[in-house]
């Protein structure tokens, strides 16, 4: 008999069969009293029903948030970081919890839910509790009676629409410093991923004052443009794509309000002949830094889905590569060995291979994957084998962002060909370089156009590291204390102590 | 005759013809980018200010379709068959027929050099 330890997959828990929206502290049904069903991608079954809401509800939200900043714009920096860390410390005991329910309501597998998605949440809120404490307005002395003093105030209230790609880690990127500049938010969460922030909101609802957090559920067309319009919200925060983000903007002329977006990328991998130099620790973790392109199914908007390889490796690197990928284990979200989970939905995996399609007709070559994955655990659910297509980078698969598993490959001679398609795209989210060459660091993290150039890593995404977009990939910069800035306005206070009249009447 | 660029299925324009009974006139942009990225999006004519250099492809149900003019210039060898698929509440796009439980999807085939030929001009 075989003494091998069985991995056991965490058990699938039972969730309510309904949710409601989270407004002033309460949880409400929506006016149209319409639900939708929430259907796991792990298996395809139904998790609970979510509300369908409607303008009705998007005013009830923006007037629980305009009333709870009444007070909570009286709020000390140390009131407000005492809330945030306690919010941070309740997500902390509640960690297995909150990262099954993400991974059966995006499909992602637990050990990356486990591992970095929650984790990250908490540490984001710890770290705006603590950056706010240090911080200060400026006092000048203009002239011997003229002081100027320049004091940050809240917006007010702000709207934040988010993805289905990480839900949880979304909510807190846009939460946590909303909340920590002194605002209060209404958040419409992704239609395909409301569950686990529901039970975030039901995790914190107690450390957090009613109404400065409200949640209300439904889908964006329907929506979006009330929240986005309404007179009391003074600033969007939106993260999706392209087109959103310009209707976005757009609705924001109306009240003349800004707007941050993180939009999405084709993110360039850029493999320097060094990274052979020797087959130590620092290669094996170049073949894991291209085979990234696998993280969170390839669903992240700085997936490194293009990968440059210069052709004096190509050869020996991909062989190493391909072994790595016919290692990946898939199919099974709750099993802790599992590396790769489901694609989030059906018509994501629909799109994914139809790009597979569209590279094959293109004339890329297939050097693995190429399918969808049949899992024999979750024959309902969306899975696809990892893929890599060689080809050029005028390719459509080299062009769009597919959003999944798949990596488009190429190479290039010389440093100038690699700088020039890296930066031959229309985004400019994601980057990474591997060399042990100094120079060629130096040269591509600086010619790189793009708002995060990962070097000699990848996919690491910690606070106070500013993320964001150049180029159609987005404006503002999140995971950083300069996002503060972006939930912020600027009062000038000019003071005369001069007794004097100005002389003019 | 000229090649079309553009084609939609039979259950896309059953669904369009719903959002134009319930939403009036109606205008498409073909996306790119994050989450809901490279598929249609479908407003309210009047909702959307087409970017003034996106390309239009043409008409589907008598509904302009665009595209944005970069991202064109990778697409230009593809036609495109707009079609929908049943998903319960997916997306976090504003696109309209998220909220009636589909989502629009492009299909696409590379063009044949003969029809690469006789496209109309945009």
């Amino acid at each position: 008999m075989s003494t091998e330890e069985k991995v056991v997959p965490l058990a699938k828990p039972e969730y309510k069969e309904q949710y409601e929206n989270f407004i002033g502290g309460q949880w409400v049904a929506p006016s149209s009293n319409e639900y939708f069903e929430n259907i796991s991608p792990v298996d395809g079954e139904v998790l609970s029903r979510i509300p369908r809401s409607n303008e009705a509800d998007v005013d009830a939200a923006v007037r629980a948030a305009s009333k709870a900043f009444e007070s909570f714009k009286h709020t000390s920096v140390v009131e407000r970081s005492t809330m945030l860390n306690k919010v941070a410390d309740a997500i902390e005991a509640n960690l297995e919890a909150l990262a099954i329910a993400e991974t059966l309501d995006n499909g992602k597998a637990i050990r990356e839910t486990m591992a970095a998605d929650v984790p990250l949440v908490v540490d984001h809120f710890r770290y705006f509790a603590s950056v706010i404490r240090a911080e200060s307005g400026t006092v000048s002395d203009l002239d011997a009676n003229t002081i100027s003093q320049e004091v940050h105030e809240p917006y007010g209230v702000v709207a934040q629409i988010i993805p289905w790609n990480f839900p949880l880690l979304m909510a807190a990127w846009k939460l946590a410093p909303a909340l920590a500049a002194g605002n209060c938010i209404v958040m419409k969460p992704a239609s395909a991923t409301p569950m686990s922030i529901l039970l975030l909101m039901e995790t914190i609802q107690d450390v957090l004052p009613a109404g400065t957090v409200n949640i209300i559920n439904g889908s964006g067309g329907k929506i979006g443009k009330h929240l986005s319009t309404h007179p009391d919200v003074k600033k969007v925060g939106f993260t999706g794509e392209t087109t959103t983000g310009q209707l976005i903007m757009q609705y924001a002329t109306e009240n003349i309000i800004p707007s941050t977006l993180e939009l999405g990328g084709k993110s360039p991998n850029i493999f320097m002949p060094s990274i052979m130099d020797a087959d130590d620790e620092f290669f094996d973790k170049a073949i894991e830094g291209l085979v990234l392109f696998a993280f969170n199914s390839g669903e992240v908007c700085t997936c490194p889905s293009r990968a440059l390889i210069h052709e004096d490796i190509y050869e020996p690197f991909m062989k190493r590569v391909l072994e790595r990928i016919e290692a990946i284990n898939l199919g099974d979200p709750l099993n802790p060995t599992c590396m790769m989970g489901a694609q989030a939905s059906t018509s994501q995996k629909e799109k994914i291979l139809e790009y597979i399609k569209i590279g094959k007709e293109e004339g890329a070559e297939c050097l693995i994957g190429g399918e969808a994955y049949d899992s024999e655990t979750h024959p309902n659910g969306n899975y696809i084998k990892p893929t890599i297509f060689k080809g050029h980078n005028k390719m459509r698969i080299f062009q769009e962002e597919i959003f999944g598993p798949v990596l488009s490959v190429t190479t290039f001679k010389t440093e100038e060909e690699a700088l020039e398609i890296a930066n031959d795209t229309i985004y400019g989210l994601g980057a990474g370089v591997w060399s042990r060459d100094a120079h060629q660091l130096h040269k591509f993290s600086r010619g790189i156009e793009a708002g995060r150039v990962w070097v000699n890593c990848y996919h690491m995404y910690p606070s106070h590291a500013s993320f964001g977009g150049y180029k159609k990939s987005g404006i503002g910069r999140e995971t950083h204390m300069m996002m503060l800035n972006s939930y912020r306005h600027t009062k000038n206070i000019l003071t005369s102590y001069s007794k004097d009249a100005l002389g003019f009447f | 005759m000229s090649t079309q660029r553009l084609a939609v299925t039979n259950e896309a324009s059953e669904i369009i013809q719903r959002l134009k009974d319930e939403n009036g006139e109606l205008v498409f942009n073909l996306s790119g980018g994050c989450c809901d990225g490279t598929a249609p999006m479908c407003y309210s004519k009047d909702d959307f200010y087409v970017p003034s250099r996106n390309v239009k492809l043409g008409q589907i149900c008598d509904c302009d379709f665009y595209m944005d003019s970069q991202q064109f210039e990778y697409f230009k060898h593809s036609h495109i068959t707009v079609d929908v698929k049943k998903q319960t509440a997916f997306g976090n796009s504003f696109s309209l027929e998220i909220d009636l439980g589909y989502q629009f999807l492009t299909i696409s085939r590379i063009f044949t050099d003969e029809e690469y030929k006789n496209l109309e001009e945009i």
